[in-house]
């Protein structure tokens, strides 16, 4: 294969895989946070205490983050063809990514909004906050750095997840790299699919770590 | 203007009930200063945080500026909407400062009012203004990280302004900082009290802290109030634990045959040189063996061990004439050599004669 051959092929396969995680990661976010801290308000001597709320969603995350995802991705289908019209293609794609990530990504955010300081939360009740100010003002803001963190492990999470998405019927480069890297055994396509998936990993990464650098930095700058 | 009747608090821990508060009756006049002492573990903290409910008290009730908070507080978990009302005109400081590490000074000092709705214009002029009252204005766009302990502490001060409380409640703020800083943050608070006529209910287990703000105070042990009233009042009464630890007198006699009072001066009496009047009057030497003493709210306050020649039976005439004087005189040693060292006895346990004007 020449690289003109190779070229577009490349282009579609990353468009596509940008499409797939960017999509996946605004609905794992709107989906994981809202869980997360209800995890955190609905446990044990949590704002909201509700052990029965707690062990259910409890419960259903750890089932979604038990199944390995290629399974998940296969059980899905019907929901999938449901939600979407087709289980193929990135934007069926986007259905079962993000509720693969979901769970993790809500893990992530109760980890997080348990760090803050329960003295924060305290003070905001002796003001008269109550329990939606407490979230709004209060934990978001304060575990923004941790939750910034999780977003870009999601993101690679996502990344990974999109790879397989795309030998199970998705776009992107997993899909192209099962077509010509598996079933060519194209050598130089394969290992230029690897280099643009280890690139865009880096910069997600990179850009993750400088998001909470600053945001750190605000909130803890040098005396 | 904090009253609390029958408070108790009870909290269950693997199957063993421990009560953090038995039956506390604390009464806090409008305007003034008031100090909550205590060992840690006193319950001194359920206390404070039972006045603006953050606890729960298992029975008594709360009433802070004639509103009754217990029966404001609903039956679930959750605070009632006149419960967080209520609490808006409540102020609280904290030990820990407790400010948002992600806002800036200025925008801790206007979360308050964010809740409280107000607008972003008055927000800000009123935050400006509470900031240069605590002496904060030039640090109005640093974050919490960049400040001293006792920086922290005024803006910790100024949010709790800012809803215009008429009750500050103040859990342990000075115990975090340095002696200097706590002295300049206790000034700031007199000063808030005096100026805005703001009601003050600290707890602390510094005597210190006491003794340069408060009006009254109140001991707490193992739950319950042991005694509280005004400073004065305190020292008017026999015994008091309070009142020793606040004027601590000690002294041994400088022989035997010798007479040792403790002389409590509260209210006018300390204006006047009665000990120089005794002297003169009955051709007396008396020597100080120790004194406490202390000018509170204007007028001079504390205790002073005098020792006069002579056994208790020789003195008869001279303790009478300080009696008359309107002091509190304890007879610490009769000069019988029966007693034993008073200096070391405890107050309350001490064999000492004590009779009130």
């Amino acid at each position: 294969m020449t690289w003109s051959e190779m070229q577009p092929l490349l282009t579609q396969g990353t468009l596509d895989t940008l499409y797939m995680v960017l999509w996946s990661t605004l609905v794992t976010v709107a989906g994981g946070l809202p869980l997360g801290v209800l995890l955190v308000l609905t446990d044990k001597g949590g704002l909201l205490q509700n052990t029965p709320v707690n062990k259910v969603v409890g419960t259903v995350v750890n089932i979604g983050r038990s199944l390995p995802f290629l399974i998940l991705l296969i059980a899905l289908i019907p929901f999938t063809t449901l939600v979407v019209g087709t289980f193929i293609g990135p934007t069926a794609m986007i259905v079962p990514l993000a509720i693969g990530a979901i769970p993790f990504f809500a893990r992530l955010v109760e980890t997080a909004v348990r760090e803050v300081d329960a003295g924060l939360v305290e003070a905001v009740q002796s003001m008269g906050g109550s329990i939606p100010v407490i979230v709004r003002k209060v934990l978001l803001p304060q575990a923004l750095p941790s939750l910034v963190s999780g977003v870009t492990t999601t993101v690679i999470v996502l990344i990974g997840y999109s790879a397989m998405a795309g030998a199970v019927g998705g776009e992107g480069l997993g899909s192209k790299a099962v077509t010509y890297g598996f079933q060519r055994f194209e050598t130089e396509f394969m290992l230029v699919t690897v280099v643009i998936l280890v690139a865009l990993v880096s910069i997600v990464q990179l850009l993750g770590d400088g998001t909470v650098r600053l945001l750190v930095r605000r909130g803890r700058a040098a005396a | 203007m904090i009253t609390t009747t029958g408070l108790t608090k009870v909290y269950s821990a693997r199957g063993r009930e421990v009560a953090a508060l038995d039956g506390v009756d604390l009464h806090v006049r409008e305007g003034e200063v008031f100090g909550v002492i205590g060992q840690s573990g006193a319950g001194k903290s359920s206390l404070i945080r039972c006045v603006n409910l953050l606890e729960r008290p298992t029975s008594g009730t709360v009433t802070v500026a004639g509103q009754d908070l217990t029966a404001l507080a609903g039956r679930g978990r959750r605070a009632s909407r006149d419960l967080r009302a209520a609490r808006t005109r409540i102020g609280m400081v904290f030990q820990h400062f407790n400010l948002l590490s992600s806002r800036t000074v200025q925008d801790n000092v206007e979360l308050p009012l964010e809740i409280l709705g107000a607008s972003g214009a008055d927000r800000s002029r009123k935050a400006r203004e509470l900031l240069d009252l605590v002496g904060l204005a030039d640090k109005a766009a640093a974050y919490p990280g960049q400040l001293s302990g006792g920086q922290k502490q005024r803006v910790g001060i100024a949010r709790a302004l800012a809803g215009d409380p008429k009750v500050l409640l103040s859990d342990e703020a000075t115990s975090a900082l340095d002696p200097e800083t706590t002295r300049s943050i206790l000034r700031l608070l007199r000063d808030l009290n005096r100026e805005l006529g703001l009601t003050v209910l600290l707890i602390t287990h510094e005597m210190d802290v006491v003794k340069s703000v408060c009006d009254s105070a109140a001991l707490m042990r193992k739950g319950k109030i042991i005694e509280s009233g005004t400073v004065s009042e305190l020292l008017a009464t026999p015994g008091s634990e309070l009142a020793h630890e606040l004027f601590p007198v000690g002294g041994e006699p400088s022989g035997p045959d010798r007479t040792v009072l403790d002389v409590t001066f509260h209210g006018e009496t300390a204006t006047r040189p009665v000990i120089s009047r005794l002297s003169r009057t009955y051709n007396v030497d008396i020597s100080i063996l120790g004194a406490a003493m202390d000018t509170v709210g204007g007028r001079q306050i504390g205790r002073m061990r005098i020792e006069l020649p002579g056994r208790y039976e020789d003195n008869v005439v001279p303790i009478g004439f300080l009696r008359e004087q309107g002091l509190q005189i304890d007879v610490v040693d009769r000069g019988t050599g029966a007693a034993g060292p008073p200096a070391a006895v405890l107050p309350g346990t001490r064999a000492a004669e004590a009779v009130a004007t």
